[in-house]
């Protein structure tokens, strides 16, 4: 038992980049679990993997101007984003095609566009670092952004909550009643490629979109509305932070990939035992049924 | 009988849709306490028209002229409707207090008894804390005519409301209707089933892509102008380049 404690514990109490790589990662969630929850009941859970890569050509712009510098980077990265997020709507209202083939078309060019930056001046390492991060080599200044950032996400959930939900299942109601549909679309987005920048550091903006959508995904299975899937996705991004912490620190293995993998345990044992159309637990009550 | 002032007066209407011009140079009113069905072919720009009367397509030149105060509720197909997102049947109800309320604003105790009482209207009473995706159809659309009646508008605008709806449900939804003539509301709704609409409708509006006929129902619904709406939906050409809005 003690054992158990000491192994879990310890590496927290001794070293001071695990304290503050647990205290990221439970911002991180507090912010980006409950966008992907949004994100999972609008159907629009790959954005978060376009926009992600849409990050990638203002991070490296930023790196080029001022090199590794968080503030350009991510301002960069922000920038990037919204204009990727702005020219797939566009395209969207103002031709035929669909806004899945919009984002598509919109994020693989910036993709493109970030690789090839990248490769100007840096090395494999500086685009590994951009795509995955490393939460152990969190500062003081990234820590302030991810729990600023988190904290601006929460409250503006909060406040445009309302048309947020009706524009998401009745976008035509809410438009003929005069609500700010379109505002709360926006900002959706804005949120979204802000917490993806946040988490740019600690985990790199592809591991961030993991932290945002698995533990969205897994909530699913277990809880029904919106509020109690947000607070259960927090907890499971939380609880997944730590265990993946730990498994990266025991198993000397890179820390974002464990936290995401853990977050996908989570996702799996959900899919198969979640109380709320788990497949296995499914199996079960119809059996049940069949014998009564 | 003879109404004073219609309750919306369109002038050279002309609405686009994704771009399209979709109905074209659309003049005439609809009369103040009425029951108008909107008919015509698929593709005649009913839709489109409705959206431009319930400010959800606002891409359209000519004038539509109403009293400003006059509140407008309008009900989209049923098919923009996602009933898979998690909310409650009363959340759902409630919403129609948004003029009142809006973004912000907290639901009065005299909301939640509205709400009972809209659910109690259309017939589901003690629904109120199911889920809208374990309904059926029939079920959710009861929910949305609830959420009309707490908007309390003088105008209801519905598009194809009884669409893929039981006969039972479609029944006392039409009641409904009649009870909102009684309440001096006028109501504009797109139809398909043209024995419906001559069972209940005075006024009808067919459409095909313009104006064919406009008036009361047995005058308009005759097969000299069924068959031109016909004809003049299956002759219309696509990319003809005239009157095309400015977006």
């Amino acid at each position: 038992m003690s054992l158990l404690a000491a192994s879990v514990l310890e590496p927290f109490i001794e070293f001071p980049f695990m304290r503050r790589a647990l205290v990221a990662t439970w911002a991180l969630s507090l912010g980006c679990a409950p966008i992907g929850c949004v994100l999972v009941l609008r159907r629009m859970s790959l954005v978060g993997d376009a926009m992600a890569h849409a990050v990638l050509p203002g991070a490296a712009a930023g790196f080029l101007l001022a090199g590794l510098s968080l503030p350009a980077m991510s301002l960069g990265g922000f920038v990037a984003a919204l204009a990727v997020a702005l020219a797939a709507g566009f395209v969207t209202r103002a031709t035929p095609q669909r806004e899945d083939a919009s984002f598509a078309a919109f994020y693989l060019i910036a993709l493109a566009l970030g690789v090839l930056l990248v490769s100007l001046r840096g090395s494999q390492v500086d685009l590994m670092h951009m795509l995955f991060g490393s939460v152990l080599a969190v500062d003081d200044a990234a820590l302030l952004q991810i729990a600023a950032v988190a904290s601006i996400t929460l409250w503006a959930l909060a406040l445009m909550y309302r048309p947020l939900v009706l524009e998401s299942f009745d976008p035509g109601f809410l438009r003929s009643v005069g609500g700010p549909g379109a505002r709360a679309h926006m900002l959706l987005l804005v949120l979204l490629v802000a917490n993806l920048v946040s988490a740019f550091q600690a985990l790199g903006t592809l591991m961030a979109v993991g932290l945002m959508m698995l533990p969205a995904a897994a909530a699913r299975f277990w809880v029904a509305s919106l509020p109690a899937m947000a607070a259960l996705s927090v907890a499971i991004g939380a609880v997944s932070g730590a265990a993946g912490l730990l498994l990266s620190y025991h198993a000397e293995l890179p820390s974002g990939p464990c936290i995401v993998l853990v977050c996908g345990g989570a996702y799996i044992l959900s899919v198969l035992f979640g109380a709320r159309d788990g497949i296995v637990t499914r199996r079960l009550l119809a059996a049940s049924h069949l014998t009564r | 009988m003879a109404d004073a002032t219609p309750a919306i007066s369109l002038r050279d209407l002309t609405v686009s849709y994704r771009g399209h011009p979709a109905v074209h140079h659309l003049s005439g009113a609809f009369r103040a306490g009425s029951l108008t069905a909107v008919v015509g072919p698929n593709g005649a720009g009913k839709s489109s028209l409705l959206g431009a009367l319930g400010g959800t397509i606002r891409e359209f030149e000519g004038r539509i002229e109403r009293d400003p105060a006059l509140r407008v509720a309008y009900l989209p197909q049923a098919s923009a409707l996602d009933r898979s997102f998690p909310v409650r049947v009363h959340e759902v109800v409630a919403m129609g207090a948004w003029a009142r309320i809006g973004s912000f604003g907290a639901l009065r105790a005299a909301d939640n008894a509205a709400v009972v009482d809209a659910l109690v209207a259309v017939g589901l009473s003690g629904f109120d804390k199911r889920w809208l995706g374990e309904l059926s159809a029939g079920q959710a659309q009861r929910v949305l005519f609830a959420r009309v009646l707490m908007q309390d508008a003088s105008v209801i605008l519905l598009d194809e409301p009884f669409n893929a709806i039981d006969a039972r449900t479609t029944a006392d939804l039409l009641a409904l209707l009649h009870r909102w003539k009684r309440e001096a509301r006028t109501v504009i709704a797109v139809l398909h089933d043209l024995a419906q609409v001559r069972e209940h409708f005075e006024q009808v509006l067919l459409l095909a892509r313009e104006r064919v006929a406009w008036g009361p129902t047995a005058e308009v619904l005759k097969a000299e102008h069924l068959f031109k709406a016909r004809q003049m939906a299956e002759a219309w050409d696509e990319s003809a380049p005239a009157c095309k809005v400015s977006a």
